[in-house]
């Protein structure tokens, strides 16, 4: 991987493209990190232009296709993305909840040349499993798991943790070894987009993570190399932020469904700051160009404490989303950060969270699900925000 | 992935390269790359020469036997089994 900021002159990458093709789903998980306005984005691309798009991504030297979503089997144009892509010399990944992947098309997947099927799963009990992505969804996911073993792909298991199924730890292991899961990330979530309207109901407490990593440990053991396992605590509980996406602009590219390009997952809520669509340039006066990707590549724009702080090269202040979420600000130090003069905004949370919460039965008429209706109510509240804030000249 | 640390590699039988990897030049790294599920390893000088040579029909003798054909006067034999055990240990190719 290149160095942040190693050679200023010179701006390498993209290496891994992400394609967000569209954000129509069948789930309403809560701990989603699509935008929380996304039903009121403009139309997604069409075949052409993701083509076009990933060919000048390409020619820039990406060699990771991201297809992701939403679902994006919503779309009936992911067979021709897959085998076109592929023609060009990515190695595609597919990011699929499983629901509407039919023999047909993974039949189709893997004559186009897809190279790996990532699974994602809310829990393993039908139950909370239906609760947390509210749809009846297990059993065709189990069904899928083995259809994607049928085609000779690697089992690669995504299962979002957090305060409501990390305690089904063990439940979970032992249904992705029931599944022939070959890699098995557990990763806690992240709090951002939807996750973050219901972080309080998310977080897990401290004696949770503890427990989980235990158990997760001891499996570990017994499992040994068959089943590789990746835990991820939420940053929440560090002390120093994440290296986030590996720097603003230096190897990932997200392309949102109606062809915004960004320099994460989240960067769309970034005030002050102009994304370029692909429909309106190529990839690479964006990549290199455009001033949305210039604004936090490297380390001119930092303020102190990462300014003159000697690891600043470690994780390059954290996460700008983050910064912005909590402190209003996305070029303040990622308060995760204890060096940060906001870290009690994290601190205060994680204390939060060491505090009973009510159980699941009675959470689930408040939480927030993921869905149009609660997209466009959401996208009203961030309007008349941003007209509350914007300055009168 | 195959269950392959600790197994010697074969003389005799084809390697192949494990199903979920791609390998590929790349010019925008101006080397070998081998891609696998959101990831990449750059394989630079003999390594590259010697992953090209792995197609699933030819054994390691051939591999070596090929490589010295095109690289005449040089004993490549030990080098080429050493990156052969370490692509295999790491699950990059089968036997």
């Amino acid at each position: 991987m290149q160095k942040a900021g190693s050679d200023s002159n010179k701006v390498t990458g993209p290496l891994w493209v992400n394609a967000e093709i569209t954000y129509k789903c069948p789930l309403h998980c809560v701990f989603c990190y699509n935008p929380v306005d996304y039903a009121t984005f403009g139309p997604e691309l069409t075949t052409e232009e993701w083509l076009k798009t990933f060919r000048e991504a390409r020619d820039l030297g990406a060699v990771q296709l991201g297809i992701s979503g939403g679902e994006p089997l919503m779309r009936d144009d992911v067979e021709v993305m897959v085998a076109e892509a592929s023609d060009m010399g990515y190695y595609v990944n597919l990011i699929t909840s499983g629901i509407g992947l039919t023999e047909k098309r993974i039949s189709a997947f893997k004559e186009g040349g897809l190279g790996q099927i990532q699974l994602s799963f809310q829990d393993s009990t039908k139950e909370l499993n239906d609760f947390l992505s509210s749809t009846r969804t297990f059993d065709l996911k189990s069904k899928v798991a083995k259809l994607i073993k049928e085609y000779e792909y690697p089992m690669v298991l995504n299962v979002v943790l957090h305060r409501l199924n990390i305690d089904h730890i063990q439940q979970i292991l032992e249904m992705a070894e029931a599944m022939g899961a070959e890699h098995v990330e557990l990763a806690n979530s992240q709090y951002y987009a939807w996750a973050m309207e219901n972080r309080k109901y998310l977080m897990p407490s401290r004696k949770q993570l503890e427990h989980a990593e235990e158990v997760t440990n001891r499996f570990r053991d017994r499992v040994g190399n068959k089943m590789k396992i990746y835990f991820v605590v939420p940053d929440y509980y560090s002390t120093r932020p994440k290296k986030c996406m590996n720097g603003w602009g230096v190897v990932f590219l997200n392309v949102a469904a109606d062809g915004l390009a960004l320099p994460c997952h989240e960067a769309r809520m970034l005030p002050g700051l102009e994304f370029p669509n692909v429909r309106d340039h190529d990839v690479r006066w964006i990549w290199q160009e455009s001033p949305g990707f210039a604004a936090y590549r490297g380390d001119s724009w930092m303020k102190e404490p990462c300014r003159s702080c000697p690891e600043k090269e470690n994780d390059l202040g954290g996460c700008r989303c983050q910064a912005y979420m909590l402190t209003g600000d996305a070029a303040n130090a990622d308060p995760v950060c204890d060096k940060s003069p906001h870290h009690h905004l994290i601190t205060e949370q994680v204390e939060l969270a060491q505090q009973p919460q009510p159980p699941a039965a009675e959470i689930k008429p408040i939480i927030l699900f993921r869905d149009d209706k609660n997209s466009r109510k959401l996208a009203e509240r961030e309007a008349a925000h941003r007209d509350d804030t914007t300055p009168v000249t | 992935m195959s269950e392959s640390s600790g197994s010697k590699l074969s003389e005799d039988a084809a390697v192949s390269l494990e199903a979920q990897f791609r390998f590929q030049f790349e010019p925008a790294q101006d080397s070998y790359v081998l891609l696998y599920p959101e990831g990449l390893v750059k394989l630079e000088g003999s390594a590259g020469e010697i992953m090209k040579r792995v197609d699933g029909n030819k054994t390691v003798s051939q591999i070596i036997a090929d490589l010295e054909a095109t690289f005449p006067g040089v004993d490549l034999r030990q080098d080429v089994i050493d990156f052969l055990e370490h692509a295999y240990a790491k699950g990059w190719i089968r036997q």
